[in-house]
């Protein structure tokens, strides 16, 4: 290995904004046909160092950064995505760079498109080509054959499953000629577990090919699976670069958080026999989360996991309750039937909610933390408004005393309460939906998905954050998430949701077998009851 | 199998109810005016030749992603100072009109990279700023042409000036030197431009079996529709009328014509498609290496020129130039005929455009005489247009609301 040259070599980067040292010396170096992962914790500078290595303009409009960048040994300068083209550099994005209103051709080829002459281009110079649509199919069929993917080219990007959107990036990176290197940000997050291993797979068959691969995630048995070094940042700063051979993922994750990542251990309460809320048949036309006959009993001050595999339906109960998918059935809230198909009626009962949809449903990007926390306090309760006459205002002072609290409380990171959230990282938004679900003194709190697409560190301060909420208050608390391991480290009982019901409902403790069973749908009349 | 038909039929008229409403509206509007629809349509294919160059126009903007610009009078100003200095010079006929044409270029394109200077630095919020721009633009037009015009630049054209002063230009100037210049290069009755027609779709018939070897089922159709029209109103007595009433201004409608080839074809380009991408999500487009503030700018810059080109159309058609007004609210009269057609502020096609010139104007046509029998009232009939005019961009706005929300609904 000595002898090879690395593809891609990062010396000492370097990079603030303004003033905020994001980057404080971070190396990193990939060698051709190698797959690296690169861990660190949200907010340790990985999406940062990432944008440097691509050109993105957010960096050349905040001053451009410190450091040397060799592609192949040799120096270059990255200003712009097109020089990191013309290096080699390809990226796979964590939010998609697609455009939805184009086919998949037109994406793949975006920017690239093979040209032909016309009489005007004669005239007027090379940008009034004409687009050879013929070759923009016949390349994008190839990229698309190799990875295997079966999808017409001429199909809009609009409506593809979230999956595919993900392989259509992929195809137009390797579309690119002379691509040596490639960037998969995250990929995983938004995949499902089979599409996710697809995706491993693909990249092994591609790092075969001799195209390096620079994988950035934050689950951590993925990196073990595919990857040959690793290199651990954390604030900022470099950790350390090992080859994955010589390490486990205990030691990775503690190399990334920098303290013991312990699992809490929950001690046994006494479950109150008292129903909160009783869900009957519940239906929630939910598209790829489809409920068809929910029975739940929720009982008051429990921690209730609702768990399953993707695309059961567990996402659309919350959803439903809520109303944001069309609904029947009926729910029952102390004593109090909920209107469906409403969502003011379930924000009056002081229903709370976290939605898995953080970005869409859950926040307003462009408002301030401090706004978003108490949008819906301000819209449903009246609180955090001062009367001047027949005027309802923005009580700016109560707005902010109580963002300060919670961004103290959860220790939100951000440059104050009247940032905006769409500069947050994942977790840090995450903690703002839940503080804005907390302002509204819910009495029992609906969290879906709320760790997905957040790092190791963040997610467990995002449960441990729920359990005191639970144990201190008595809050009743309902997560509903895709990842077991983390249900079972802070649920009392879990729900497994398996085509649109349940199909049956567990002690935490319960063994890895019976979930397995649930999950798979086959249902034991023994294990029904908890 | 017939639910499946009928759901197809439903999602049709969904995704074009701005263009059915205003046909049905046009359709009452035709019945209740009591004219002839001979003379309805002479009316209506003028007003169509004058306006259809000026509304094509604005789907660069709409496309690149900058909405509905409202700037594109500053197109119109550049055409007035050319129509301005052919007036001065005395050029007339098409010679007058080529003039004009060349005149209004460099103006058109520094107006349009002022306006679009403005648009890349307001980016969101493109429809608003570029009206500003467009009243912005009004004042300093009017203060050129009504102080520095003969207050610092001498001009000797007395018949142009304000009589007596010679500071500052006549509030209407009479251009019967190019009017119908362009018109009436070749005008012909509308049975006679059937057999044209038919022609074109000849020849494209033939090229298309030349180069591909496939007889083009669209370009035959179209042969047959327009000869058999031909024929018909050569035999029918019924439409007659229509033969003595309804004259085509050729050459106008070829340059309509030639403009929506352009930019069906211009679309196709590399520069066109780096325009929709811009359109559509600046971002990505910025990452992909497109230079999204250059491409914005010349999408703007092609739309002030054309708008320019239209105004000139427009003003040898009025053979008159109202020298305060006549930009007034063309970006707002253009803006509703696209909208009209089924367009929205983010997408719009070359078929959109025609369509909708074509409904404006026959509504704009037929409203004050169908208003005046409606009410009973002339006075009230002159209001209607103008309830009309204003009343359809803020219907057409409603629609597309209300079809998004069924769009969202039905997905």
């Amino acid at each position: 290995m000595e002898n090879i040259k690395p593809v891609l070599e990062m010396i000492d980067i370097k990079k603030d904004y303004y003033g905020n040292q994001v980057l404080k010396g971070v190396s990193l170096k990939v060698f051709p046909g190698e797959i690296h992962a690169l861990v660190g914790e949200n907010g340790a500078g990985k999406s940062t160092l990432m944008n440097i290595l691509f050109g993105m303009p957010v960096i050349s409009r905040t001053g451009s950064y410190h450091g040397t960048i060799k592609i192949d040994g040799q120096e270059m300068k990255i200003e712009t995505p097109a020089d990191a083209l013309k290096a080699g550099i390809g990226m796979v994005h964590q939010e998609f760079m697609l455009i939805p209103g184009f086919t998949i051709e037109e994406n793949i080829k975006l920017n690239r498109e093979p040209l032909k002459d016309n009489v005007f281009s004669k005239i007027f110079g090379k940008s009034l080509k004409s687009l050879d649509y013929d070759k923009i199919t016949q390349d994008t069929q190839a990229a698309l054959d190799q990875l295997g993917m079966d999808m017409d080219p001429k199909r809009p990007v609009e409506g593809l499953p979230v999956g595919y959107m993900q392989f259509v990036e992929i195809a137009r990176e390797i579309d690119k000629t002379g691509v040596k290197l490639l960037v998969f940000d995250e990929p995983t997050a938004v995949l499902t577990e089979s599409e996710a291993e697809r995706l491993l797979l693909t990249m092994k068959a591609l790092s075969r090919k001799g195209i390096a691969i620079l994988f950035i995630t934050h689950r951590l048995e993925e990196v073990m699976a595919s990857s040959r070094h690793i290199t651990v940042i954390r604030d900022g700063q470099f950790v350390k670069y090992m080859p994955t051979s010589d390490t486990n993922v205990v030691e990775i994750a503690q190399l990334m958080v920098g303290r013991e990542v312990e699992v809490i251990e929950r001690h046994k309460k006494n479950l109150s026999e008292d129903t909160i809320m009783e869900i009957k048949d519940l239906h929630v036309d939910m598209p790829g989360e489809a409920v068809k006959g929910v029975d739940l009993n929720i009982k008051k001050g429990e921690i209730l996991g609702i768990g399953g595999l993707a695309g059961q339906g567990k996402i659309g109960i919350a959803n439903g309750i809520m109303g944001l998918y069309h609904s029947s059935g009926k729910v029952t809230f102390e004593q109090r039937e909920i209107k469906l198909n409403n969502p003011k009626d379930a924000i009056a009962a002081q229903i709370g909610f976290v939605s898995e949809d953080r970005r869409g449903v859950g926040l307003l990007l462009d408002e301030s933390i401090a706004l978003n926390m108490v949008v819906p306090s301000i819209q449903n309760q009246k609180r955090f408004v001062k009367k001047l006459g027949p005027i309802s205002l923005i009580d700016q002072k109560a707005v902010t005393e109580n963002a300060e609290r919670y961004i103290k409380d959860l220790d939100i990171r951000c440059t104050g309460p009247s940032q905006n959230v769409r500069r947050l990282s994942g977790g840090n938004q995450q903690k703002v939906c839940i503080a804005k679900a907390l302002t509204g003194r819910p009495k029992i709190i609906f969290v879906s998905e709320p760790t997905r697409g957040i790092d190791i560190g963040a997610k467990r301060l995002v449960l441990d954050t729920l359990v005191k909420l639970n144990e201190e208050y008595g809050l009743t608390v309902v997560i509903t998430s895709s990842e077991l391991a983390e249900l079972r480290s802070v649920c009392d009982r879990i729900a497994i949701v398996t085509e649109g019901k349940v199909a049956g409902i567990l002690p935490a403790g319960e063994s890895d077998a019976k979930f397995g069973l649930l999950m798979s749908g086959i249902t034991e009349t023994d294990s029904m009851e908890a | 199998m017939m639910k499946e038909n009928k759901i197809d039929i439903k999602k049709i008229i969904i995704a074009n109810i701005v263009p059915i409403v205003f046909l049905g509206i046009s359709a009452v509007g035709v019945a209740y005016s009591g004219v002839n629809g001979a003379i309805i349509m002479s009316d209506v294919i003028s007003r169509f030749a004058r306006n259809g160059f000026f509304v094509l126009s604005l789907l660069f903007p709409v496309l690149a992603g900058m909405g509905l610009n409202f700037g594109i009078v500053v197109g119109a100003m550049a055409a007035q100072i050319g129509i301005l200095i052919i007036s001065i010079f005395d050029i007339t006929g098409i010679a007058g009109i080529l003039v004009a044409m060349a005149i209004t270029l460099p103006f058109a394109i520094l107006f349009g990279w002022l306006s679009a200077l403005v648009s890349n630095s307001t980016k969101g919020q493109e429809m608003l700023s570029s009206m500003f721009v467009g009243y912005f633009a009004h004042g300093i037009y009017r203060f050129v042409f009504l102080f520095m015009l003969g207050g610092i630049i001498k001009i000797d054209a007395p018949e142009i000036m304000i009589p007596g002063t010679n500071v500052g230009v006549r509030n209407t100037i009479d251009l019967t030197g190019v009017k119908y210049s362009l018109d009436n290069l070749l005008k012909v009755d509308m049975f006679t431009f059937c057999f044209m027609l038919a022609g074109v779709a000849a020849v494209c018939a033939v090229y298309i079996y030349i180069k591909r070897k496939t007889v083009s089922k669209a370009a035959v159709a179209a042969l047959v529709v327009c000869a058999a029209l031909g024929v018909a109103g050569n035999i029918l007595p019924a439409l007659v009328m229509y033969k003595r009433v309804v004259k085509i201004p050729v050459v106008t409608y070829a340059l309509i014509g030639l403009l929506c080839l352009f930019i069906n074809f211009f679309f196709k380009t590399k520069l066109g498609q780096d325009m929709r991408a811009v359109g559509q999500n600046m971002e990505i487009a910025e990452v992909s290496g497109i230079n999204v503030n250059k491409t914005r700018t010349i999408a703007q810059v092609l739309s002030v020129v054309l708008a320019g080109w239209g105004q000139i159309i427009f003003l040898q058609n009025l053979g008159n130039l109202s020298t305060y007004s006549a930009h007034q609210n063309v970006g707002m009269f253009a803006s509703a005929a696209l909208l009209i057609g089924g367009a929205s502020v983010k997408k719009a096609t070359v078929a959109q455009a025609l369509l909708g010139t074509f409904l404006f104007h026959l509504l704009f046509n037929v409203s004050p005489m169908a208003g005046k029998n409606i009410f009973g009232s002339a006075v009230i009939g002159e209001y209607f247009r103008v309830f009309i005019a204003y009343g359809i961009i803020a219907l057409a706005i409603a629609l597309h609301a209300w079809k998004q929300a069924m769009g969202k609904k039905n997905s």
